[in-house]
């Protein structure tokens, strides 16, 4: 169970290196989860080639849901929006390093659908995303 | 301040034997610490042992059958209305509705008495404190039908401001809808002055008493409340199966809510004539092992005790607080004192309630995270969730030294 919270998590939680919001930016989208609450923006820059320039989310939730953010906008880093879109769950899992209830991977995995509804520039996030 | 550890009311040993889930291992070598009866409680021997011999020897549609065991599931059903009932003190079981539960009574008094009786700018007194079950019902009515929804303001500490309840009675409301205890906060409201003050406005009252029918003595007389709406699986009963009590005048002038079989007297192919009451509020087949089951629920607090289990939670509730509060970054919502059930609603600095929650259920403590269905009081607290802890004749004080063990154990995860 401690394991769930792992040191990487409880770090990323309390000391985000991504937190904070970018104007002007090339996408930004916002959702939240009604179950739980959790709330995450995410914000992108491209550069010239339309690689990802910078990332930022902001919100509030718990530190499941947060530290994903976090972990997913460093990976994201350098990578061309269509290499955004075929980001997967599995993907999100592997940077957490650890297993997910049902209720929990929707933490896990709001950060992912709220950055690929972005990315697709969808009018609204849709869980298929994140299948 | 060393906090002294208070003595149970009820021997918990011997009532936690009637629980079987209480001693099933949820992990193995753990057992559940059940602090989430706000949600649904657990069931004893007694309920689930009803509604299995209803299935093993009784089971039969009711009201129609001729033969034996349609005759005796009938009389089964029946003879748990008179019990639930006699639980609440109603001058006649036909004034208890079975429903599905809270949510679908408090619809049924919406789409049947509102519908009938409410007309354009009509005012509805509602409070900040209701459960989403006692708010929706009454948005989707007022949008219909032009209606003016206000609510009573909850104060910081927790209680309902009743100065301001009885400027708001001024409106000249029709109805005010209102719960008897908080599921949040645990706040018991002064039920009794409130619906006296209603009444004298000319309004009438509905109470929502999910929190308040399980855990004390209500009594409608006592209360003279119009409509008292309840679920069975609160109570130690099973769910599927809740109440709307209703002063009967009211109930014999409200049209049928849901149409079908057995709410009706006679059928042409183009009219009806509508059931006498209660089953004119009971279309089609009724979760009738359910209902046996929520009688079982009735009988066994009754041998237990109303006044024995509300003072068990009382202490239980009273230690909760001081031992949450003691501990560095908590902080623990709702009024303190008599005016409180067993309800502990808190947050921990720095620390998600569903991480607060996670953390707990890996010790086998199993609590609730989130809004609680009351997302407009969580916007009034300021807090986008909170960890609540509830309590039932169950839980003795032991649980809540468990329940501060394991917060303590979150913090040191979360080094706060």
């Amino acid at each position: 169970m401690d394991d769930f919270y792992r040191e990487v998590i409880i770090d990323r939680y309390q000391n985000p290196h991504f937190r904070g919001e970018l104007d002007p930016h090339d996408i930004s989208f916002e959702d939240s989860n009604p179950l739980c609450g959790d709330e995450i923006r995410i914000d992108v820059v491209l550069n010239g080639d339309e690689r990802v320039a910078e990332a930022r989310f902001s919100g509030r939730g718990c530190a499941i849901s947060q530290a994903s953010a976090d972990l997913l906008l460093e990976h994201i880093q350098g990578k061309t929006i269509d290499e955004v879109k075929q980001l997967s769950k599995e993907d999100v899992l592997d940077l957490l390093g650890i297993e997910l209830g049902p209720v929990r991977l929707k933490c896990a995995l709001l950060s992912l659908k709220v950055l690929k509804a972005g990315a697709y520039g969808m009018t609204e996030a849709s869980d298929d995303l994140v299948a | 301040m060393e906090i002294l550890k208070p003595a149970d009311v009820l021997d918990i040993k011997t009532i936690q034997k009637d629980f079987p889930i209480l001693s099933h291992e949820i992990r193995p070598g753990l057992r559940v610490t059940y602090l989430d009866s706000t949600a649904t409680t657990q069931k004893p021997l007694q309920v689930i042992n009803a509604m299995d011999d209803y299935y093993r020897r009784s089971n039969a549609n009711i009201h129609r059958g001729i033969h034996h065991l349609a005759e005796e599931a009938t009389a089964l059903y029946e003879d748990a209305r008179i019990r639930i009932a006699n639980f609440i003190n109603a001058p006649d079981a036909r004034q208890v509705i079975f429903t599905r539960n809270t949510t679908e009574s408090i619809n049924l008094v919406a789409q049947t008495w509102g519908r009938k009786n409410l007309r354009a700018g009509d005012v509805i007194i509602l409070t900040e404190m209701e459960h989403h079950s006692n708010l929706v019902p009454w948005q989707l009515l007022a949008a219909e039908l032009d209606l003016q929804l206000e609510f009573v303001p909850v104060s910081d500490n927790g209680l309902l401001d009743l100065e301001e309840y009885e400027k708001l009675l001024g409106m000249g409301p029709r109805l005010v809808a209102f719960t008897q205890m908080s599921n949040v906060l645990g706040t018991i409201n002064p039920a009794e002055e409130m619906i006296s003050q209603a009444h004298a406005a000319g309004a009438l009252v509905l109470i929502d008493g999910a929190q308040s029918v399980p855990h004390f003595a209500v009594d409608v007389q006592a209360l003279d409340a119009d409509f008292l709406v309840f679920s069975g699986h609160k109570m130690c009963g099973p769910t599927g199966v809740g109440v709307l009590y209703g002063r009967r005048n009211l109930l014999e002038e409200m049209p049928p809510f849901l149409g079908g079989g057995d709410m009706i007297k006679k059928v042409e192919l183009r009219t009806f004539t509508a059931n006498t009451i209660p089953h004119k509020f009971e279309a089609g087949t009724p979760a009738i092992a359910e209902v046996i089951g929520f009688g079982a629920a009735v009988d066994y607090l009754e041998q237990v005790g109303m006044e024995r289990i509300a003072d068990q939670e009382q202490v239980v509730v009273n230690y909760a607080i001081e031992r949450l509060t003691e501990v560095p970054g908590v902080e623990v919502y709702g009024p303190e004192g008599k005016e409180r059930g067993g309800v502990t609603s808190f947050n921990l600095e720095g620390v998600h309630a569903h991480d607060v929650a996670q953390i707990l259920d890996g010790d086998g403590i199993a609590v609730r995270a989130g809004h609680h269905c009351a997302m407009p009081l969580h916007d009034k607290l300021g807090i986008p969730a909170s960890t609540r802890a509830s309590y039932y004749l169950y839980n003795s004080v032991t649980d809540v030294d468990r329940l501060v063990d394991s917060i303590y154990r979150v913090k040191e995860i979360f080094r706060s």
